[in-house]
């Protein structure tokens, strides 16, 4: 079981701030290709990953980064603090 | 160093005050505050939003940075989440170092890098509706030159 959380609006598209989800995916790219084919939900939020950033256990990382031993997944937009 | 994360407002006097007040060494601290835009009146108010855990860890990584990089005597960024009105204080870096040079660069860094990679995602609530702000180029761009 992985913690998959979303922000902004991520979130308001899944509908959810955070789920626990039963994967096998590999990596982050594989999370999101099933993720996608689940519902259309997944589909209109992972529609554009050039507006996606990702993080692993709260760590910036990338859609290619292996997912064994990550327990958080965490989706966003591009950060706008400051 | 010090770095906290609330909803609460922030009192920019006493904590400028209280940082020079034990930052013994120092010949210089910059202080810079960020203020929520009123866009001309048109916005009602602004909502931040976070990610717990990741925001303090996230900042305090950047932090850290910028006192090795420019031996700073001490740091401390203040970042608010929540409902902001226009006007109100989001955020404040202070830097301290034994000259000017090092505490301007320092907080520069410091905010350039809060803009782009400290997960915060701020939304304008106007009388047309809600909006994600979106993050300018210029802004990632801008890390570049660190």
């Amino acid at each position: 079981m992985i913690d998959v959380l979303y922000f902004a609006w991520v979130r308001e598209r899944i509908g959810v701030p955070r789920e626990k989800l039963d994967t096998q995916a590999a990596t982050v790219m594989d999370l999101i290709a099933e993720l996608k084919a689940r519902e259309e939900r997944y589909a209109w939020a992972f529609g554009d990953l050039a507006s996606l950033r990702v993080a692993l256990d709260q760590e910036l990382s990338s859609f290619d980064a292996p997912l064994a031993g990550v327990r958080e997944v965490a989706f966003f937009p591009p950060m706008t603090g400051g | 160093m010090q770095v906290t994360v609330q909803a609460e407002p922030f009192d920019l006097g006493a904590l400028s005050n209280a940082f020079a007040a034990q930052v013994g060494g120092a010949g210089a601290v910059v202080t810079f505050t960020g203020l929520v835009r009123d866009n001309g009146g048109t916005l009602a108010a602004m909502e931040i939003e976070h990610y717990p855990g990741m925001t303090e860890k996230a900042i305090s990584g950047m932090v850290e940075q910028a006192m090795l990089r420019w031996s700073l005597i001490d740091a401390l960024v203040v970042h608010r989440h929540g409902l902001l009105a226009g006007g109100e204080a989001i955020m404040m870096v202070a830097t301290a170092a034994r000259h000017r040079a090092e505490a301007f660069a320092a907080a520069e860094f410091l905010m350039d890098y809060l803009k782009s990679r400290a997960p915060f995602w701020k939304k304008e609530l106007s009388t047309d509706g809600a909006e994600w702000v979106a993050a300018r180029d210029e802004d990632e761009a801008a890390l570049n030159r660190w």
